[in-house]
């Protein structure tokens, strides 16, 4: 009974933000709540945690970031600090930004090329003794120069759709030049930006305050006065203060129940806007194990699997929605329904998957396989896709155990090739389908994979794909990688695809959902209709 | 007298550097470290060379040996280093969340004892009746019952009950403003979570209560008072109460130092910034210099409020030996 | 985590009680039941618990890990007394195969840990000096110890396991029940036909198991009992910081700790129902225990 009235809200919500909304009112100070417990540091070109970009990304300014108007886009991109998106040079190795003048840090001092220089040079070429945590997705930059004050000149090693997107990057701030150079880990624990708003107080492990920047540099944002993020790990928690108002909403995403909790109680008074989400979790078996280094046991893993079912009942109770293969589900790059059912683990019949599932088991000896699943201490939607998992598999008469860890332990059997099958994750802030699936890559060329396999077909397939500019061509190309990855060697394989669930006091305007949490967090645009 | 105190302290220390050592290697026996937690956890690129340029500036590639003599040498120094996740002093980490936690440790144990004295008082005094089963039964579910699962239904009432009254919904402040600055805010955030740890640890006194009253009750001076013909409320409150007592004080020591038990699961069901919080928050993350000070805070306050009920015990109580 | 400690002074006296206990172990059933009404109640519980964990595969209407996509989160009705989880799995049947965790849980917790105290306790007290110095050391080092810290280094070693789970929990009770075993043990050293016993010849062996064991028995079954009331709490505990037993095993932390943070507005049964499991057999073992510790303590008993 609720839930269909609550997807019918739902659905409206989506609609809503879209129509032409009433004129944005300034003022007021926005709440929100922050799903982690603290940051580790307040350093967007170290960290990896949405908390660091929750925290601290409306302090900042970016180059070039996705559109805020329209998020949901995978594809546009426009200026922060740049005046005009640029067209490549010298066949498409060298973009040349022109930096927006007048532009000021919170302590008055000017932002020039130099800066914007500077920063990228920190993100890209880090120096001794610094981490960056995003340095690989940049093995297509050469240089990054500032030849005068207005001017910023990216050179590159070789042409790629995969540079755009990439520069978009959420955590990539402007730092001031004279800092970097004086003490790179300055900004691990102070804020210094150009963003929307001012820094005006971290409350450790509970809140962080920023008020509204009088000089930015976009005429008339930001609307707010300010905000208070609110640090706040557990779940319940972050609803109870929605439903009682003390906090307007949360950025990261909530379960359906949540949702549908806070629609039944307060009705109109929350919206909701929901999006596909740019993480997924995969099931990675262990190559080095026996049977796994068996593919015909892989496929057999992933043939049991009913993704075309289970993907509209998980949606009801984790934050996982739609169907998909290595690619975002909204990217122009990715499988269609019908290229997908032809795919190991999408087959339309299920019957006839477990089927042939039970003969390559037979084949290989494994039947009545026992194994342990290695997951993460995290209920959504880690636990919730285990539990389903372990359900599917044993459809196939395998006997599969659950072995929970935190974080740190977690990786830890990760990195030392600790487990028999694994769920891990691959989830990215702007969608660069070319980057993003290079987590199947063997760990020789991406560390992050844990598979333990190699295959040169897969990497001189992916080189390809990477420098192949045209796009039909490139597109063929990622369906190609696709069905060698997931069903002729079945290295890794896919669960439903994450959704971002966001319900909000109505009050809140202006916002507007993003494929990925870590995206549009500058507030500079929300507003309060009080 | 004096030989057993300086005895007794005395055995602090090496209990001390016991806990100290079990830390230091459970920590460390944990797999992984707050490398990996801190560039695994966000999904992003972590290769070995970020690892252990993480481990430099953490000062983790020292031997363990050095790491250890640090540790103890800084603690008995007071010095207790940086935690590991922020950067920042640990003393300062834990001095910006130890006020909300003392705060609803003394509410709990004052709401604990307001109610648990009077009831297993007059539990003991009725034994067997119909009033002692209720309010043992009470006391018992208050030790049955799961704290978080009471936390969570808890505010869960509080926020329906208020829909109810007032049409929208209240729910206690979820940022701490100390008391000296706004009284009213401050309090209605505190009490809730002070009367969750509060029934439980009640619980546990009113039981003490009882049954050290029911002791008393039988010593040949209370009969004989009794048998001198003395009001009934002058033998329980001279006589018999004040004897009682002696037992259950020791308890309310002992569970202070427990209540930080109670505290790590409400602080997080009610989202306090407090020291139970952040003992979680840094055995997760792996913040080895975080863990080891708050290990050998709470140590340290369960032995020297042990040495010193046994020391009060051994003075008030003549019979113990100071052996 | 605080066991209120039973009156070591006490102790000596049952003594005299044994060889009645011996006569008539029915006569002595039927006092407790009537002097002991809360006793009784709790002990009834307690049964009824075992007799769902043992007959589980029995009586459960439903299998307890079976997803159940067209019956998710239901309300209590005919075909689901208790209603359905969020995997559509039976609540009922959940719960009757958690009773069998719980007990695996609490009782393989609550009898290691109340062993290894009677043996170091005892022997601690028996031996005394520097062996008794020594072991009391370690072990107010583990007491003082935060559970949260050992639990979690148990089990990020492990992992998850029900065993693994089992020693987490189990370790930070043993020194609770060693010191109250040692300060019952070294009452009764004092009683002359110990000393009388030693005069004689006998071993130590033969002075532990015959003299000096049997005169602990009483606070070592109240604490026994204890135990397993609170194991099973632990075990919650545990689950409700994701460190206790892993679906799809049914465990009743764990069905409360993701009922409870969820679904406690939407779908209270998933959030009540196994909360109450743990609540009454916690009440139950407790209240077992508590008339047990009357029963055995004279002191208490008149009237």
């Amino acid at each position: 009974m609720t839930r269909p009235i609550a997807a019918m809200l739902a659905v409206l919500a989506i609609a809503l933000p879209a129509t032409a909304e009433d004129t944005p009112k300034s003022g007021g100070t926005l709440t929100y709540m922050i799903p982690a417990d603290a940051p580790p540091s307040l350093d967007g070109h170290r960290e990896t945690t949405f908390a660091t970009v929750h925290s601290a990304a409306p302090f900042y300014s970016v180059l070039i970031r996705v559109d805020p108007n329209n998020p949901a886009s995978t594809t546009d991109f426009v200026c922060d600090l740049c005046t005009a998106m640029p067209k490549p040079t010298d066949d498409g190795k060298t973009y040349t930004f022109k930096i927006r003048s007048g532009v000021k840090f919170h302590d008055g001092s000017p932002l020039t090329a130099a800066d914007v220089a500077a920063s990228w040079n920190a993100i890209i070429h880090p120096p001794e003794g610094v981490t960056s945590a995003r340095e690989s997705y940049f093995v297509m930059v050469d240089k990054v120069e500032a030849p005068d004050p207005s001017t910023v000149i990216f050179r590159l090693k070789f042409a790629t759709n995969a540079f755009m997107p990439a520069l978009a990057d959420p955590f990539a701030w402007i730092y001031k030049k004279e800092i970097l150079d004086k003490d790179p880990h300055w900004y691990e624990k102070n804020i210094l930006g150009s963003g929307p708003f001012k820094f005006a107080g971290l409350e450790i492990g509970q809140s962080m305050k920023g008020v509204r920047n009088p000089d930015y540099y976009i005429e008339g944002l930001p609307y707010l006065d300010g905000f208070t993020g609110i640090y706040a790990e557990k779940q319940a928690v972050r609803v109870e203060a929605i439903r009682a108002d003390r906090a307007a909403m949360e950025f990261r995403g909530m379960p359906p129940a949540s949702r549908d909790q806070l629609v039944k109680e307060l009705g109109d008074k929350i919206p909701v806007q929901e999006s596909d989400w740019n993480c997924v979790n995969l099931v990675t078996p262990n190559h080095k194990k026996k049977p796994f280094d068996d593919v015909r046991v892989r496929r057999a893993l992933t043939l049991a699997i009913d993704n075309w079912r289970g993907a509209p009942a998980l949606a009801k109770i984790a934050n996982v929605h739609t169907v998909g293969g290595i690619v975002f589900p909204g990217s122009p790059l990715a499988a269609t329904k019908e290229e997908l059912q032809a795919i190991a683990g999408f087959w339309p019949d299920i019957d006839k998957s477990r089927a042939e599932a039970k003969r390559l088991l037979k084949e290989a000896g494994a039947e009545g396989l026992k194994f342990e699943l290695m997951n993460r201490n995290v209920d959504q939607p880690y636990k919730y896709v285990a539990t389903w998992l372990i359900d599917e598999w044993s459809k196939i008469g395998l006997h599969v155990t659950q072995r929970v860890l935190p974080t740190g332990p977690f990786f830890e059997g990760l990195r030392n090739d600790n487990f028999d099958v694994t769920i891990d994750f691959n989830c990215q802030a702007v969608v660069n389908p070319l980057l993003d699936v290079g987590k199947f890559l063997p760990h020789s060329v991406y560390t992050e994979n844990y598979g333990n396999y190699d295959d040169q077909k897969e990497i001189d397939l992916y080189q390809q794909m990477l420098h192949e500019t045209d796009f039909t061509k490139q597109r063929a190309l990622m369906r190609e990688f696709e069905k060698y990855v997931l069903d002729n060697e079945a290295h890794m394989f896919m669960t439903p695809w994450w959704y971002r669930i966001i319900p909000y006091r109505s009050y809140v305007k202006g916002w507007k959902i993003s494929p990925s949490h870590y995206l549009n967090q500058d507030l500079a645009t929300v507003w309060l209709d009080k | 007298m004096y030989r057993y105190i300086i005895k007794r302290l005395l055995l602090v220390i090496p209990t001390l550097v016991g806990a100290a050592a079990l830390v230091f290697l459970l920590m460390r026996l944990i797999p992984g470290d707050i490398c990996v937690v801190r560039l695994g956890s966000g999904g992003g690129t972590f290769d070995e060379r970020a690892v252990q340029a993480c481990h430099a500036q953490l000062g983790l590639d020292r031997p363990m040996f050095l790491q250890f003599v640090d540790f103890v040498w800084g603690f008995f120094r007071g010095d207790f280093g940086t935690s590991m996740w922020s950067g920042k002093p640990v003393l300062y980490e834990i001095a910006a969340r130890f006020p909300i936690s003392l705060e609803i440790a003394i509410m709990a144990v004052v709401v604990a004892n307001l109610i648990a004295i009077p009831l297993g008082t007059l539990s003991a005094l009725k034994q067997n009746s119909p009033i002692d089963l209720v309010i043992r039964v009470i006391s018992i579910a208050g030790l049955a019952t799961p704290s978080f699962w009471l936390g969570i239904l808890f505010i869960l009432a509080i926020l329906n009950v208020s829909q109810a009254a007032f049409g929208s919904p209240w729910m206690p402040p979820i940022d701490y403003v100390p008391i000296w600055k706004d009284p009213l805010r401050n309090l209605s955030m505190v009490i809730f979570p002070a009367l969750t740890v509060g029934y439980r640890t009640s619980a546990v006194t009113m039981r003490m209560t009882r049954s050290a009253m029911l002791e008393v009750l039988r010593e040949d001076y209370i009969r004989t008072a009794r048998a001198k013909g003395l009001v009934e409320h002058i033998i329980i409150n001279r006589h018999a109460l004040k004897n009682a007592l002696l037992p259950v004080v020791t308890l309310i020591g002992i569970e202070a130092a427990f209540l930080i038990g109670g505290l790590v699961v409400t602080e997080q069901v009610f989202n306090l910034n407090g020291i139970g919080r952040l003992f979680v928050q840094s055995v997760q993350n792996q913040d080895y210099t975080m863990t080891q000070a708050l290990v050998m805070l709470v140590v340290a306050a369960f032995v020297l409020t042990n040495t010193v009920v046994d020391l009060i015990y051994a003075w008030l109580d003549p019979r113990i030996r100071y052996g | 985590m605080t066991i209120a400690a039973p009156d070591s002074r006490a102790i000596p006296a049952i003594l005299d009680d044994v060889p009645e206990i011996r006569r008539s172990i029915l006569r002595r059933a039927w006092i407790f039941c009537r002097r002991q009404p809360l006793g009784t109640f709790g002990m009834v519980i307690v049964v009824i618990i075992a007799i769902a964990g043992l007959s589980a595969d029995w009586i459960a209407p439903y299998s307890p890990t079976a997803n159940d996509f067209a019956a998710m989160t239901e309300a209590p009705s005919w075909a689901h007394w208790l209603g359905t989880d969020q995997f559509g799995r039976d609540q009922l049947s959940r719960i009757i195969y958690g009773a069998r965790t719980a007990l695996i849980v609490g009782f393989s917790c609550a009898i290691i840990a109340s062993v290894a105290g009677l043996v170091l306790g005892v022997g601690s007290a028996y031996f005394g000096g520097r062996l008794d110095l020594y072991l009391q050391g370690v072990l107010d080092v583990v007491m003082a110890f935060p559970l949260i810290i050992m639990a979690l280094a148990v089990v990020a070693i492990f992992g998850t396991g029900v065993h693994n789970v089992i020693v987490a929990i189990t370790i930070p009770l043993i020194p609770r029940c060693a010191r109250v075993v040692r300060s019952s043990a070294l009452s009764i050293r004092e009683v002359p036909y110990i000393d009388a016993a030693r005069a004689c010849g006998f071993g130590h062996a033969r002075i532990i198991l015959r003299h000096m064991v049997p005169n602990v028995m009483a606070p070592f079954l109240i604490l026994l009992t204890a135990f397993v009331g609170q194991a099973i709490l632990a075990e919650a505990s545990l689950s409700y910081l994701g460190l206790g037993v892993q679906e799809p095993v049914p465990a009743w932390g764990l069905m409360l700790q993701g009922g409870a943070e969820e679904y406690a507005s939407t779908a209270p049964w998933i959030a009540v129902f196994p909360g109450l499991a743990i609540a009454l057999t916690v009440f139950g073992f407790s209240l077992f225990g508590d008339a047990l510790r009357d029963a055995l303590d004279p002191k208490l008993r008149d009237r």
